[in-house]
C-alpha cells in the first residue's frame, strides 16, 4: 500500500512531465479528430462553473425563470455578489479556512519533515517499530476517527475552537513517508562534511537537509493546504457556531439558509471556490509536477 | 564516512569503544527528539482515538451520557442485523463499483487523447484538473443546480432535443447515477494527471519500434502504451476504490442520502448514528465494520498488485 503511494521523486528534480512527445507532430487526421474531441471534453467540463457564473450574474427572479435564459433579460447583475458579501458569513469563513489551513500546513511540514529526516537519516533503537506503525496507519480511514475524536474534542473542551479545527488535521503519514523518500536521496557526503565541522543534527538539519528539499517541502506545503482547506467532514462535526465555521462547511449551511436563491447560492460558491483557483493559477506547474511524481495529494 | 564521524564525535582521546557507545547514545536521543513531536499527535489524534473507539464500540455509550455500560458484541450483532446498515454498505460498494470504472476509463481515454501531442498542453490539463481543487460543497452546489429538475441545464438541454425531464436526484434509479456524474467531473483530472505523467514516461523508442512495423495508432495504444500502464492503473484502481469506499460529503451534501435512503452510504450512517441518533457506541461499531472492510480490501489489493508486479 505506502509504496504506490510514494512513486519516484528525486531530489532536485520534481519533474517527470516533460514537453509531451516530439512524435507525431504532423497534422495526421488523428490528431485532428483528438484535438476536437479533447476540445469538446474540456468545455463540457467547463459548463458547470460557467453555468454557475451565468447564474450567479442574474437577479433572482431570472435565476429562478422558465424557460431557461443564457443571456438574462435584464441584462447581468453582480448583485448576488454583493449581498452575499454584505450579509452573509463568507468574509468570516475565509478567514477561519485560510487561518486553520496556513496552521494545518505550518505544523504538518515541521512536524513531518523532522520525524521524516529521522527515519530516514538517524539510526536509532525503534526506527524500524516506528515506521511500520507509521505505514500502518496510512490504511485507517479518516471516518473511522470521526466518533472518538469528536468525544475528545469534547472533554478537552476544543468544540468550535480553532484548536478543534487544527490539531486531529496536522498527522500525515503519507507526507512523512513522501519526505523521508526524499529525504534519502540526498547523499550523505553533504551531511558527512559538515559533521566534520562540527555541526550538531539540527543545524545539518536546518542547514543541509533543508534547503536542499525545498521543491519537495513546496508540493507537501501546497497538498496540505489544498486538503485542509477542502476538508468537509471534521470541521463540520467539530464546529456548530456560524462563526467558527470553515467555508466548506458554511456553504453547506447557506443552502439551507437561503434555500431557492440560486443566484446567491452560485455566488458564494463562485466566491468559495475562488482562493484555490488563484493558488492553482500561480502554483500550477508545482502542483502538476507534485501530483505526477508522488500521487499523494488523493489520500 | 566513519572517520568523518569518529571526528565529529569531537578530537577527545577516549577509546575507540566508547567513541562508538557514546555515538550511539547520542543517535538514540537524537532520533526520538526528531520524531517527538509528530509522534505526540501521532499518539494523541490517531492512536487513542483508534483504541478508544475501538472500547467505545463494545459500550451503550451515547452523546446524551446515559448508560455507558459494557455491552460486549451487543452492538456488532445488532449492527449485523441492521437492515439499514446493510442498505448503506450495499450502497457505498455499488457506488464504488459505477465510479471506479469510468473514473479510470474516463481518465485514461483524456491522458491518451492528450498525449498525441495536441496543442495547448496547459488549457486541457487545466480544464479537467481546476474542479479537483474544488471544495466538496461547491461541487454539490454546482450540480444540485445544474440537476434542478424544472430550472436545470441539463433537463433544459435534453427538453431542447425532446427528452422528458428527469429528476436527477430525486428518482431513486437515477440518483447514485447523478452522483457518480458529479464525482467524475470533480475528481477525474488527478487520475487524469496520473495517467498523463506515466505515459509521457514510456520511451519514444518503443512507438518508434511499432511504427516502423507498421502498427497503427490503436495498434500501438493497445499493444505498447496499455501494458506499459499497467502499474499505474494498478495504483489508480487501488486509490480510486479506497477513496470510492470513504464517499461522504457528495452525498450527505446532494441528498442526503435520499430518497428513501438510496444513496445514503456507510460513512453517512456511521455519522448518523453517532449524530442523530446520539448513539456513539453504535456508531463506533459501525466504524469498525467499515474499517475491517477496507483492511480486507487493501489487504486483496496488495495481494493482487504484488502478484502481478512479481
Amino acid at each position: 500500500m505506502a509504496t504506490t503511494l510514494t512513486a519516484p521523486v528525486r531530489p532536485g528534480r520534481l519533474s517527470a512531465v516533460a514537453p509531451v512527445g516530439k512524435r507525431r507532430r504532423h497534422l495526421s487526421p488523428g490528431r485532428i479528430v483528438a484535438t476536437v474531441i479533447v476540445a469538446v471534453l474540456a468545455v463540457t467540463w467547463l459548463v458547470p462553473f460557467a453555468w454557475a457564473t451565468v447564474t450567479a450574474l442574474k437577479s433572482e427572479t431570472e435565476a429562478a425563470a422558465t424557460p431557461v435564459t443564457l443571456v438574462p433579460k435584464s441584462g447581468f447583475t453582480p448583485d448576488a455578489f454583493t449581498k452575499v458579501l454584505q450579509q452573509g458569513n463568507i468574509p468570516a469563513w475565509t478567514w477561519n479556512s485560510l487561518f486553520t489551513s496556513a496552521a494545518i500546513t505550518a505544523v504538518t511540514l515541521v512536524i513531518s519533515a523532522l520525524a521524516a529526516y529521522a527515519l530516514s537519516r538517524i539510526d536509532f533503537k525503534g526506527r524500524k517499530v516506528l515506521m511500520t506503525i507509521i505505514v500502518a496507519s496510512l490504511i485507517v480511514p479518516p471516518p473511522v476517527l470521526i466518533i472518538p475524536l469528536f468525544y475528545q474534542m469534547v472533554s478537552f473542551h476544543m468544540i468550535d475552537s480553532y484548536w478543534g479545527i487544527i490539531l486531529p488535521q496536522v498527522i500525515a503519514p503519507a507526507m512523512v513517508f513522501v519526505l523521508k523518500k526524499f529525504f534519502d536521496q540526498i547523499p550523505r557526503e553533504l551531511e558527512d562534511a559538515a559533521l566534520v565541522d562540527g555541526a550538531g543534527r539540527i543545524r545539518i538539519f536546518l542547514q543541509v537537509v533543508l534547503p536542499l528539499s525545498r521543491p519537495i517541502l513546496a508540493a507537501v506545503a501546497i497538498f496540505v493546504f489544498i486538503g485542509a482547506w477542502n476538508n468537509f467532514l471534521w470541521p463540520f462535526i467539530v464546529t456548530n457556531d456560524s462563526a467558527m465555521l470553515t467555508l466548506p462547511v458554511g456553504l453547506q449551511t447557506i443552502k439551507s439558509a437561503y434555500g431557492i436563491q440560486y443566484a446567491q447560492n452560485m455566488a458564494s460558491a463562485l466566491l468559495a471556490a475562488l482562493p484555490l483557483i488563484l493558488v492553482f493559477l500561480f502554483f500550477q506547474r508545482q502542483i502538476i509536477k507534485g501530483i505526477s511524481t508522488t500521487g499523494l495529494a488523493g489520500t | 564516512m566513519s572517520t568523518s564521524i569518529e571526528s565529529w564525535q569531537g578530537a577527545s582521546a577516549a577509546p575507540a569503544e566508547n567513541r562508538h557507545e557514546s555515538r550511539k547514545r547520542r543517535d538514540r536521543i537524537h532520533g526520538w527528539a526528531f520524531m517527538a513531536p509528530f509522534l505526540a499527535f501521532f499518539g494523541l489524534f490517531l492512536i487513542w482515538p483508534l483504541i478508544h473507539g475501538a472500547v467505545m464500540s463494545f459500550t451503550g455509550k451515547s452523546l446524551t451520557g446515559a448508560n455507558s455500560s459494557f455491552l460486549g458484541l451487543a452492538n456488532y450483532a445488532e449492527a449485523l442485523g441492521d437492515a439499514d446498515m446493510w442498505h448503506a454498505l450495499g450502497n457505498t460498494v455499488y457506488f464504488t463499483v459505477i465510479s471506479t470504472v469510468p473514473l479510470v476509463v474516463v481518465a485514461l481515454a483524456m491522458a491518451a487523447l492528450v498525449n498525441m501531442g495536441l496543442p495547448a498542453q496547459w488549457l486541457w490539463r487545466l480544464s479537467f484538473f481546476a474542479p479537483f481543487l474544488l471544495a466538496s460543497t461547491v461541487v454539490s452546489l454546482f450540480f444540485v443546480w445544474m440537476f434542478n429538475p424544472q430550472l436545470g441545464l441539463i433537463n433544459d438541454v435534453l427538453g431542447k432535443v425532446g427528452i422528458a425531464p428527469v429528476d436527477w436526484l430525486n428518482n431513486p434509479d437515477v440518483a447514485m447515477w447523478s452522483i457518480v456524474a458529479a464525482t467524475l467531473w470533480w475528481t477525474v483530472g488527478f487520475n487524469f494527471l496520473l495517467y498523463l505523467a506515466a505515459m509521457q514516461n514510456i520511451p519514444a523508442a518503443h512507438y518508434e519500434a511499432a511504427q516502423l512495423d507498421g502498427a497503427g495508432g490503436w495498434r500501438q495504444f493497445f499493444s505498447i502504451t496499455l501494458p506499459q500502464l499497467n502499474q499505474t492503473t494498478a495504483m489508480i484502481v487501488i486509490l480510486q476504490v479506497l477513496a470510492s469506499l470513504k464517499i461522504f460529503d457528495q452525498v450527505y451534501q446532494m441528498t442526503g442520502g435520499g430518497p428513501g435512503g438510496a444513496t445514503r452510504s456507510i460513512v453517512e450512517y456511521i455519522f448518523e448514528a453517532g449524530f442523530t441518533g446520539y448513539r456513539l457506541g453504535y456508531s463506533a461499531a459501525i466504524s469498525y465494520i467499515f474499517f475491517g472492510l477496507i483492511v480486507v480490501v487493501s489487504i486483496a489489493q496488495f495481494a493482487i498488485t504484488r502478484k502481478r508486479s512479481a
